[in-house]
């Protein structure tokens, strides 16, 4: 009795020490990464590093202001053309396809979540780089590029969230609507669209916290010049890129820098998850 | 007044048919007999037009859809159809030699690596993920704070572009730890970075086991620890073994967590001479991918390279499928 009430003990606490693990995970992270920024963006000057629009490690000079507008603009442009296609695929799913057009759609947009970003990166590299090349000026490896190829990366996450939204709201809604007269396309959009609007509203955060923490796609395609681009061919440079671009060579104040870069990143990423959160809880009390 | 009447039922039908309605109704006792007859035809010629107008949007909306889902189909086949016209033919067997050279750019001991590496990192993540759900489905008590804490911080953690865990893996695993840049830093990195996957999924599926599997278990006078283990466990696996396969894919493709923790050697760990090959520096298949990419100096093989990762992504997919499906019919058998 008593050893296996002992069992029962450790088995219990074995479990919580499991469930720790994330709670220390995230501390460990952010210490790290805190510790190793902070003293940078301190001998930097704060303002001088948020807002200084010159970046030149080799003279000292750490600006990662072309950086946040880079992530920024990449981030809006892949909100433009992700997030509408997104939609209308989610509806398309969730209230127009047949059964074997969904059996066949859905599976397909699992394939495109779980499609390395590397692989991405390439096809934007041999498509639609040389394709913007041929056919508007600049070099090809511009915001556009970066911008369109993070749309299609961001559409399965848009698509899943939008969908699950829509196919969570009621059934009784639309038939009410139908009930009243309106046909099927004005019942899906001003009774069940509107009534899933947290959910899809949680879809596009999500959607827009991938896109802002895509790297390996973003360097590949964007140019990465460390300049506030002045048109939409020109190339820019985003904070991921930042990082992962002098990481490899970097020392003492320029590594501190390229981390606090990460930090910058890292609150902007912790901004967007409290954003999703209170929708979350907004979605939860207006249900 | 003919005229008059139609400009104001014209002003109705700006709004819907109920409007028109209302203004059928204020209209009729001033006109007499013969003015509401006509007053019906206009507002059946109204009704039809409203019909036509909604027909005409219905019909533009049910295209737009369609085009969104068609722009999606044809991305993702463009995109696949692109890689494996251009890969396939140069899946030769030099690329699969045994050794890596420049002039060969063998993906194996990139894959073996792959494989390495991402059994390792699920071997940390998938008894601690696991674990732990077990613990917030099972054993916390309702509306404990340390619940919320660790709720809050698996989304935190879910949230976390690779870079940041890339990052952190560098300054704890390889410089704080000094690993170096290693098969373990970098798999230390993944387990961390799929956690919250693993975590998520299995506490799904233990929230889908009926609580009546529970009672069943205490009833027949088992303990806690025995009923989770013998009676939730089990129809909770397919839920488990989706989230593992996702977990696996994410470490798979993933480059940027890995970069500046496992490092680019295009070599398999010597594990002849023992354990202290997971100190060595270790290049995985997406690694290699994105080395091979931005070089730009072997376009054919890198196109391969990306079919082995596309098809190795593509099985892990049907393989979650085919688990759920055979899983859930054999618990309702």
């Amino acid at each position: 009795m008593s050893s296996s009430h002992l069992k029962e003990r450790a088995a219990q606490v074995l479990f919580g020490i499991a469930a720790g693990a994330s709670v220390l995970a995230v501390v460990l992270i952010c210490v790290f990464l805190f510790a190793n920024g902070l003293p940078a963006m301190a001998q930097i000057g704060l303002p001088e590093f948020l807002f200084g629009t010159t970046w030149r490690p080799a003279n000292d000079i750490y600006g990662i202001f072309p950086m946040i507008v880079g992530s920024v603009y990449v981030t809006a442009g892949a909100i433009l053309v992700g997030v509408p296609t997104g939609l209308l695929t989610a509806l398309y799913l969730s209230r127009f396809a047949s059964g074997r057009v969904a059996a066949v759609l859905k599976p397909g947009v699992e394939l495109l979540a779980g499609i390395p970003s590397v692989v991405y990166g390439f096809f934007g590299l041999v498509v639609m780089v040389p394709f913007i090349r041929d056919t508007m000026p600049g070099r090809g490896l511009s915001l556009l590029a970066a911008a369109v190829l993070l749309g299609i990366m961001i559409l399965p996450t848009v698509i899943t969230v939008a969908r699950s939204a829509l196919d969570a709201v009621p059934k009784k809604y639309y038939e009410g609507a139908l009930a009243l007269g309106a046909d099927h396309e004005r019942s899906v959009f001003r009774v069940v669209v509107p009534a899933a609007t947290s959910g899809i509203v949680a879809g596009v955060v999500l959607g827009v916290g991938r896109a802002i923490g895509e790297t390996m796609a973003v360097i590949m395609v964007a140019g990465n010049q460390p300049i506030i681009p002045d048109s939409i061919f020109d190339g820019v440079r985003t904070m991921t890129a930042n990082i992962v671009l002098e990481m490899g060579y970097a020392a003492d104040l320029h590594r501190g820098a390229l981390v606090a870069t990460g930090v910058v990143l890292f609150v902007f990423i912790l901004l967007i998850t409290a954003l999703l959160n209170a929708i979350k809880k907004r979605g939860e009390v207006a249900s | 007044m003919s005229a008059k009447m139609t400009r104001a039922c014209a002003g109705a039908g700006a709004g819907d048919a109920a409007g028109g309605g209302a203004g059928g109704g204020a209209g009729a006792p001033a006109g007499g007999s013969g003015a509401r007859d006509r007053f019906d035809v206009l507002l059946a010629e109204h009704g039809e037009r409203h019909q036509q107008k909604r027909r005409v949007a219905a019909a533009l909306l049910r295209l737009v859809v369609r085009a969104g889902a068609v722009l999606t189909a044809g991305v993702l086949l463009l995109l696949i159809g692109f890689i494996l016209v251009n890969g396939v033919p140069y899946l030769t067997p030099s690329l699969f030699a045994w050794e890596y050279t420049s002039t060969n750019v063998s993906l194996m001991p990139a894959l073996i690596n792959t494989l390495l590496m991402a059994g390792l990192a699920l071997l940390m993540a998938v008894p601690v993920g696991v674990g732990s759900a077990i613990y917030l489905v099972e054993y916390a008590p309702r509306g404990s704070r340390f619940v919320a804490l660790v709720r809050t911080t698996t989304e935190t953690l879910q949230g976390i572009p690779s870079i940041i865990y890339g990052l952190f893996g560098m300054l704890f695993f390889v410089t704080a730890l000094g690993w170096g840049l290693s098969l373990l830093a970098g798999a230390c990195t993944l387990a961390i970075m799929v956690l919250p996957v693993v975590m998520r999924t299995t506490e799904e599926a233990l929230h889908a086991v009926p609580d009546s599997y529970r009672e069943g278990g205490f009833g027949l006078g088992a303990g806690r620890l025995r009923t989770v283990f013998c009676c939730v466990l089990p129809s909770a696996v397919p839920g488990i073994l989706g989230g593992v396969v996702l977990a696996l894919g994410r470490c798979v493709g993933e480059v940027a967590a890995l970069i500046f923790t496992a490092g680019s050697i295009a070599q398999i760990p010597q594990f002849a001479e023992g354990a202290a090959a997971l100190f060595d520096s270790t290049r995985t298949l997406a690694v290699h991918m994105y080395v091979l990419a931005s070089e730009g100096l072997h376009v054919n093989e890198t196109y391969a390279t990306a079919v082995v990762l596309l098809v190795m992504v593509v099985v892990l997919n049907l393989a979650a499928a085919a688990v759920v499906k055979k899983m859930s019919k054999g618990a309702r058998s």
